[in-house]
């Protein structure tokens, strides 16, 4: 059994701690796990994604297109960008806040979500949107904003791991102040 | 032995740290960067770890320390093996006493790199041996077949991952600490005949590399790591052959289907041609999946022709397989399909998607290279001039809005880039801007070069105190080692004055009017002189609190959208806004703004 994931969304956003938190919790249930992700000069306020990959007989960290089981988007262009990466009946998690690019700025262009959702809608067979700057006022704090799409991506229970194994494999790398908060971040469902 | 997800960086320096490694020093380049800090992250104490000036010192101490019976790595990307090549082509021929591994990182994309130059080539090159890992086990199992091997044929040996290796992670088996080889050095023995190179001694080396690497293929054609998958279907005569991460892909690519005859390349120098010939030992057809350059194939192209094997080699040189950029799941499917007549099932009809906004790699909120660019920008307004560029974040000075680099090539090349565009453009107000890392690293030789030669121009040093492109490293001018030691830092001001800068400006460059004011006077003056833009890199420092735009007085002119390009500064709703989670509060769109709207609180 192979489950293949793809993290994508905006420098800044915690997406490669997710993506190290779900290969953490893979190590300690004893699941083969592999990812790549971009790094260095592609980072600065750029695109981000992470590949993950879990189960046995798996040889190269990336997979091609149309093999992801879902698709964790932390913004909605970014969902767009990744999306063929997602199989055929694949299942598409993307926060609805859109991230503006300098580009934008520049152009005098108001760049927002709604295109993108819209396309989402129409091409995937599962969406399920996460209203991420609800989370945030929510819950308190921006930095939890990658747990909050972790919980909902759990939820859609394609992850073969139950929130209370991430929870441990949280207490072991986060902080011991806001391990409570990621947690409740984790089981925050809108 | 234990399990750890690591980095395949990581991995490597774990697994050198398992086999004995007493030294490691290097110079930080996307992708190898992560394995020297991995190295100073798990030091007991007993290693001795070293961010170096530049690759070419890293090497030489390196060499210096395995003359002692050390067992040494050095690290370093791809285009720091040609800083360091001068060293690393007589060591061939001096060679070692403790083993040496060099870890050098390739590019292929190129991802973040000049070139898309392959070690394996500078292996073939340098007539040194060469492992090739596909994953991040093999990256930690490999590099202590690497030390090995070095150890007992007395040569630095090669280690080259590829950026997907270097940056994979996977779950990996690891030793545990009391598996760990320990190496205690013997120290330097006094020996002029062996450690002195002379024409006379590097002629009869010669005659022995070449003995060597002879028998090394053969030896390597044993090798575990260079090994055949048989065909799954009997009837077929093709074979693929592949090396790296591009073996992954080809396993993925044949899982399920009647598999053609698989051959992995670990030690793509010394070629181990016997293993080879008994890959192509009744096969009609071979393709050669490779990144970079066509190196498997060309040696197999030659084994055919001294063997009379009529067997048809397919790869880069063939134009079966696309001779640049790097190779990814799809491609080697795409690639392997065509080669066995595969059907390719036709893409489904999907609608295509909408505009998406680029994200082009830009310098930070808040970074001061956006300010000293700024600052030489107006100052030179109606003023012909020409700005070089250097390695370093400040490359992306380059893109709109600021425009400010008109050339960069390598590491520290913009100076004297610079001295010779003055030479036949004398009425040109020439300008290089390098990072005070770059500086270190390899513009201080080409600085006394202008300095000496009597050229004119105006050398300005971006210095933020780090090395901020690769992760901010320490280097001469910060004061901290990679052991952890508070030392006196290299002054860049007093390094120019003693080559003979007369005029060394500092400046801060957030300080707006005094940067274009001083940059106006300074390169005003004649011969060569400097300008030391002195700021933080933004990244490092604790952010003051973020600007606010006064909604009375903004105007809605955009101006500090168009000048300064800062991600900080967004369009919400049509109207001009601090992207509060970004702004660090810098204060340089205040001094643009020509209604003092935009105000901070510092």
């Amino acid at each position: 059994m192979q489950t293949n994931i793809m993290i994508c969304g905006v420098g800044g956003q915690g997406i490669v701690l997710t993506s190290k938190l779900i290969a953490a919790t893979a190590v300690a249930n004893d699941v083969p796990v592999m990812s790549a992700e971009t790094i260095g000069m592609a980072q600065k306020g750029g695109s981000v994604f992470s590949f993950l990959r879990l189960g046995e007989g798996i040889e190269s960290p990336m997979f091609p297109e149309g093999s992801a089981d879902i698709l964790i988007a932390f913004e909605p262009a970014e969902a767009v960008r990744m999306f063929p990466y997602l199989k055929k009946g694949g299942v598409v998690i993307v926060n609805t806040h859109a991230v503006m690019p300098v580009t934008a700025s520049l152009g005098g262009s108001d760049y927002n979500g709604a295109e993108m959702l819209g396309y989402l809608e129409r091409n995937a067979e599962k969406v399920v949107t996460v209203d991420g700057d609800k989370a945030i006022a929510d819950l308190g704090s921006p930095k939890v904003l990658n747990m909050v799409m972790l919980g909902a991506a759990m939820r859609s229970g394609i992850l073969p791991f139950t929130p209370d194994e991430i929870e441990e494999t949280m207490k072991a790398t986060v902080k011991p102040q806001f391990v409570e908060m990621n947690s409740k971040a984790l089981r925050y469902a809108g | 032995m234990h399990k750890e997800f690591l980095m395949g960086n990581a991995a490597a320096a774990r697994g050198a740290i398992a086999a004995g490694l007493n030294l490691i020093a290097g110079y930080p380049g996307t992708p190898s960067t992560e394995a020297l800090e991995t190295a100073a992250k798990c030091n007991d104490g007993s290693l001795y770890v070293e961010w170096s000036v530049n690759e070419k010192a890293a090497l030489e101490l390196a060499a210096g320390a395995a003359y002692c019976g050390a067992r040494t790595m050095v690290t370093m990307k791809q285009v720091g093996l040609n800083v360091a090549s001068d060293p690393l082509m007589s060591l061939a021929y001096i060679g070692v006493k403790g083993g040496m591994v060099i870890y050098v990182a390739d590019d292929p994309g190129p991802i973040s790199s000049q070139t898309e130059q392959d070690t394996r080539t500078f292996a073939a090159y340098s007539k040194l041996p060469c492992f090739d890992p596909s994953s991040v086990q093999e990256a930690y199992d490999m590099i202590g077949d690497a030390f090995e091997l070095s150890e007992r044929l007395h040569t630095p040996v090669i280690f080259r991952p590829t950026t997907r290796v270097c940056h994979g992670y996977a779950s990996v088996n690891v030793k545990d600490t009391n598996e760990y080889k320990i190496t205690k050095p013997e120290g330097f023995v006094r020996d002029p005949s062996k450690w002195v190179i002379f024409p006379r001694l590097s002629y009869n080396a010669h005659i022995n590399i070449e003995a060597r690497n002879a028998a090394l293929s053969d030896e390597l054609s044993e090798y575990a790591g260079n090994f055949i998958i048989p065909e799954t279907d009997k009837t077929c005569r093709k074979g693929v052959i592949s090396h790296g991460i591009s073996f992954t892909y080809v396993k993925e690519a044949v899982a399920g289907k009647q598999a053609p005859r698989l051959m992995k390349i670990s030690t793509p120098f010394p070629f181990p041609e016997k293993a080879a010939l008994r890959f192509l030992d009744g096969l009609d057809e071979v393709l050669c999946i490779e990144e970079l350059d066509p190196v498997i194939e060309r040696e197999l192209t030659y084994i055919c022709g001294k063997h009379h094997l009529n067997v048809k080699i397919l790869g880069k040189l063939t134009h079966n397989v696309k001779n640049a950029g790097e190779n990814t799941c799809a491609s080697v499917i795409a690639n392997i399909s065509e080669f066995m007549k595969w059907e390719v099932p036709a893409k489904a009809e999907t609608e295509p998607a909408p505009a998406l906004p680029v994200r082009p790699p830009v310098l930070c909120a808040g970074c001061p290279h956006r300010a000293s660019f700024y600052g030489v920008k107006p100052a030179m307004k109606a003023i012909k001039s020409v700005f070089c560029g250097d390695i370093g974040c400040y490359t992306l000075g380059n893109a709109m809005p600021l425009d400010m680099v008109d050339t960069c090539l390598c590491m520290g090349a913009g100076v004297n880039i610079t001295q010779g565009i003055g030479k036949i453009e004398p009425d040109t107000r020439c300008f290089a801007f390098v990072g005070d890392s770059t500086f270190f690293a390899s513009a201080i030789t080409g600085a006394v070069n202008a300095v000496y030669n009597q050229a004119d121009m105006t050398l300005v040093i971006l210095d933020n105190s780090t090395t901020a492109m690769t992760g901010h490293q320490p280097h001469p001018g910060t004061g901290r080692t990679m052991m952890g030691q508070v030392v006196d830092k290299v002054n860049i001001e007093a390094v120019l004055h003693g080559i003979g800068v007369k005029t060394v400006a500092t400046a801060n460059p957030l300080d707006l009017n005094n940067a274009i004011e001083t940059v106006k006077n300074v390169s005003a003056e004649k011969g060569v002189k400097a300008i030391i833009f002195k700021s933080p890199c933004a990244v490092i420092i604790k952010p003051e609190k973020p600007a606010v735009i006064d909604a009375d007085k903004c105007t809605n002119c955009k101006r500090c959208i168009k000048s300064l390009g800062c991600p900080g500064i967004v369009i919400k709703d049509g109207k001009v806004a601090i992207e509060s989670s970004l702004c660090t509060g810098c204060g340089l769109c205040s001094q643009v703004c020509a209604f003092n709207a935009i105000n901070v609180n510092k």
